[in-house]
This record gives structure tokens, sequence and C-alpha cells, in this order.
């Protein structure tokens, strides 16, 4: 990553400007060193498809992709991801056409109050880009940070394995 | 909840960190995963002035054998998990990442944090101590190289200086066989230890303990090591009389405290289980098994 252009407040200063990529689409914006990723995508950029469970880094409702690697947004800063993508829930959907994985949540009754699922949805990508056919074990602990007080977890894994086997599937077709 | 704010530098080196702090006169602070340095900032028991955010900085997120292992200070739990090196070599680091918070929080959080931040419940300093590894600081005067068994002052406190930071971590070679394990008691996936027991230790031909090393998680002001375990062991058999007395050893030179974790006294327990459990799976990876 360019260092050069990487953001720096000059002094007495707090705010800054950003360039970041999210969902595909380019951003360069002013932001405060001190706003933290999920605000910045809420209250910002008007992205609510990122939830605030707990706010205290335990919960994995604001999970975001940040380049690639599944986070918690409520605890990294927006400046962290100058120069960076960002991949949220609302990123998932493509002309119309839903996910694999949100196919799954949809199939296999993945969601209750639907308050944990951008973040598992946003968790479960990541997993199925590193890993293609998960285990049962593996989805567990792939998803063991972000919580779900409804549905008792069974019906998630079995989304995410319903995704895992419909992203393989389309694969295959293509090859 | 909304940190304070702060001034904010990215650093392009190592170099370039140093003088970022030392410019701030005792105000900066580093920031490398920002796992436990952002929660507390966001409660505002933490108030940096200026934050010198160093995950930037190129090369010291590598793992490497030079004789010793070499652990980047930047290096992230997920990717010291997913080594190859770690995984066929150093099992202990493999237990011990693999409790730390949960995989979201692993995919930020870095073992030079870890160490520098000196919580107690941290898991991490246990095992450094029981490998005895070293710590290589940075700062203005040039480059320190550190016993672990020097490093921890206090909770939250470490002999680093305002501008210095922790490069790079370094684990002796293990010597043949050898073998280590770190067992943790958590109340659910993703919590700080109840307890956590780190052993490694080295059997001679006959099967005798030499080198051996034993750290506890959650044990006083910071991680300790059990010196009068690790005394009880060296130059014996692991034979159970043996197990049992080097556990209780541990657990009388622990000093946990009560909270919603537990009483004391059961933590004790757990902490004399743990070490008996921990120097047995050790003896079974230094001869082989798992
Ligand atoms: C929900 C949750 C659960 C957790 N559970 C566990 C657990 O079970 N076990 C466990 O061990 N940890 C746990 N953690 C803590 C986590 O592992 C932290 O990431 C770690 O303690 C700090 O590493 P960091 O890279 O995030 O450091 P940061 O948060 O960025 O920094 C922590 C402190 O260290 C200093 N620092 C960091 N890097 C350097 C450096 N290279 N040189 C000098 N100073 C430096 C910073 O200035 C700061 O004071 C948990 C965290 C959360 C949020
Ligand atoms: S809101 Fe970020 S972990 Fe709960
Ligand atoms: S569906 Fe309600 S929290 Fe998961």
């Amino acid at each position: 990553m360019a260092v050069e252009t990487a953001p720096t407040t000059s002094k007495g200063q707090r705010t800054l400007k950003i360039h970041v990529t999210i969902n595909g689409a380019p951003h360069d914006v002013d932001v405060e060193a001190r706003t933290l990723l999920v605000h910045f995508l809420r209250e910002n950029l008007g992205m609510t498809g990122t939830h605030i469970g707990c706010d205290t880094t335990n919960c994995g409702a604001c999970t975001v992709l940040l380049n690639g690697r599944a986070v918690k947004s409520c605890t990294v800063f927006a400046v962290q991801a100058d120069q960076g993508t960002v991949a949220t829930v609302e990123g998932l959907e493509k002309d119309g056409k839903l996910h694999p994985i949100q196919e799954g949540f949809h199939q296999e009754h993945g969601l209750q109050c639907g308050f944990c699922t951008p973040g598992m949805m946003m968790t479960a990508v990541a997993l199925l880009e590193k890993n293609k056919q998960p285990t049962e074990l593996e989805i567990r602990e792939a998803i063991s940070g972000n919580l779900c007080r409804c549905t008792g977890y069974v019906n998630i894994v079995k989304s995410i394995d319903h995704a895992a086997r419909v992203m393989r599937e389309t694969a295959e077709g293509k090859a | 909840m909304i940190p304070a704010s702060f001034e904010y530098a990215v650093a392009r080196d190592v170099a370039h960190a140093i003088e970022l702090l030392t410019s701030s006169g005792g105000e900066g602070k580093v920031l490398a995963g920002g796992q436990s340095l952002i929660p507390l900032m966001k409660f505002r028991l933490a108030q940096p002035a200026f934050l010198v955010d160093i995950n930037r900085i190129s090369g010291l997120a590598q793992i490497r054998e030079n004789g010793d292992l070499r652990i980047g200070a930047l290096v992230r739990e997920a990717d010291l998990d997913m080594n190859p090196i770690v995984r066929e070599r150093y099992q202990i680091l493999v237990d011990t990442t693999r409790v730390i918070a949960d995989p979201l929080v692993r995919n930020m959080a870095t073992v030079g944090g870890n160490l520098a931040h000196a919580d107690p419940a941290n898991d991490h300093p246990a095992t450094m101590l029981a490998l005895r590894a070293s710590v290589v600081a940075r700062g203005p005067t040039g480059e320190r190289l550190i016993p672990i068994d020097e490093f921890f002052v206090d909770t939250f406190t470490t002999v680093l200086g305002p501008n210095e930071i922790l490069t790079e971590i370094r684990i002796p070679k293990p010597p043949a066989r050898s073998g280590g394990a770190y067992l943790k008691l958590e109340r659910k996936v993703g919590d700080f230890a109840i307890a956590g027991v780190a052993v490694m230790l080295a059997l001679d031909e006959k099967g005798k303990v030499g080198a051996v090393g034993i750290g506890v998680t959650n044990a006083g002001p910071t991680a300790i090591r059990a010196r009068k375990a690790e005394e009880i062991l060296r130059g014996q058999a692991t034979d159970d009389k043996t197990i049992a007395a080097a556990a209780a050893a541990a657990a009388g030179e622990s000093k946990p405290w009560s909270d919603l974790r537990g009483p004391a006294e059961y933590k004790l327990d757990v902490i004399r289980v743990l070490t008996q459990r921990a120097i047995r799976k050790a003896v079974a990876r230094a001869t082989g098994g798992k």
C-alpha cells in the first residue's frame, strides 16, 4: 500500500481526507480520525446495512470485509481503510440477483429477527472465499465471533453450507 | 461510543514511527491491531492525543526461521495460526492463538500488541514466558533485545519506553525431544481466560525433563512464570507424582483474584488441573504424539 499517500493530520488538526473503495465504488471523503468505520458507513454514507449490536467488539453484527478480511467495523477507524477496499452487505446483491449466501439464508431460514444477518453473511463470504467446502465444524468456528440471539445457529450453519454448495456447482458449471 | 478526538499519523517505517512518537512528547500511542486500544478509547479509559498507526510499515508482518523463530510484531493472530512453520514445529503457538478472542478479532489483533498491551488476561505472555522468548525493541537510541522475563512490569505496563516500538519476537529453536502446550479454560468462545497454563519442556534420552518453562495467565498483575513448578520437574521423570507436585507448586505460585469468572480458590484449582494436563500434553508431543 502506497504509504506516501497515507493520511496524516497536520498539527492540531483532527480531520483528514481518505480514498476508499466501498462495494466497488470509489469515495473521496473528509473524515475525523476518531470516526469508527461502522459510524462512517452508517452515518456519513447512510449505509445502514451494517449493524451495531454491542458496540464493545463482542457480537460481530458490524462485520465487514476490510481488504478482503472479515473485521468488526466498530473496532477499526475509518482512516485505516484509506486506499483500501470495504465490502458490506449492500454489495452482495448484483443486478437484482441475490448472492448465493443470501439465497442460502433465504432457503434454509437462516434468520429470524435478522439483526445478526449482515455480519453473519459477511463472515460467511470471507470463509467461502478461502474454503470452498467447509465442514460443519469449520463453519461453526468461522462464525464463532458472530452472535445470534434468535436462531440457535443450526439454520445459519445450513445456510452457509447451502451457499457453499451453490457456489461450487456454479464454479463447476463454468469450468 | 465515540473515542475522544486525536491527531493521527501513518508511520512509513519504524524510524518514522519513532520520530513521530518522539515529536509528540509522550502524548503519542502506537496503533497496531487496535483490538485492545480502540475498545479502551471507546470507553474513554484511554484518550491518547496522538495515534501513530504502524499497520502500514512493511516488513513487520513476517514469520521466519533463522535458527530461532522470528515473529514480526505486526503478524496477525490469524496469520500466525495459518503459518506452515508454526503449524509444523510450534504447536504451543497454535494452541495459544486459536483461543485468543474470536476469528474476527484475530484477523486484526497482532502478536506484538498482545505482548505490548501487558494485560495479565492476554494469552501470549504466558506462552512466551514458557518459551523463553525475547522481544526486539527499537527506539531513538537504537535496538535492544529484552528477555521476556524482564518485559512485563505491571498490568498494562512493560519496560518499553514511550517512543520505543516492539518490532519482533524471537523464540529459541526447540531442542530435540521437546514439546509444548497451552491450555485455557474460558466461559465461552472469545472470552478471556478463567486461567491458562503454558508448558514447554524437553526430555533427555531417559525421558527425564531437561529445559522446562511454565507460564500462567491471569495469575497476578502480569502473567507469571511458575519457577518452583519448573524446579520440581527439572531432572525428573514425568511420573504422576512429580507432575502432581509440579502442578500444586504452580497453583501455589499463582495469585488469581475473585471476579465474575469465579472465586480465587476455584481458579487456583483450575491452574493446578490445567498445569497437570499441559505437562502431560507437552510430554506427549515431545515423544511424537499430539
Ligand atoms: C472481544 C475481545 C476478546 C479478546 N479476547 C482475548 C483473549 O481471549 N486473549 C487475548 O490474549 N487477547 C484477547 N483480546 C485482545 C486482543 O488479542 C488484542 O488484539 C491484543 O491484546 C492487542 O493487540 P493489538 O494488535 O490489537 O494491539 P492494539 O490494541 O493496537 O494496542 C494495544 C497496546 O499495545 C501497544 N502496542 C501495540 N503494538 C505495539 C508495538 N509494536 N510496539 C509498541 N507498542 C505497541 C499500543 O500502543 C496499545 O497500548 C480480545 C479482544 C477483544 C476485543
Ligand atoms: S457492534 Fe461491533 S462487535 Fe458488536
Ligand atoms: S436472527 Fe436475530 S440475532 Fe440472529
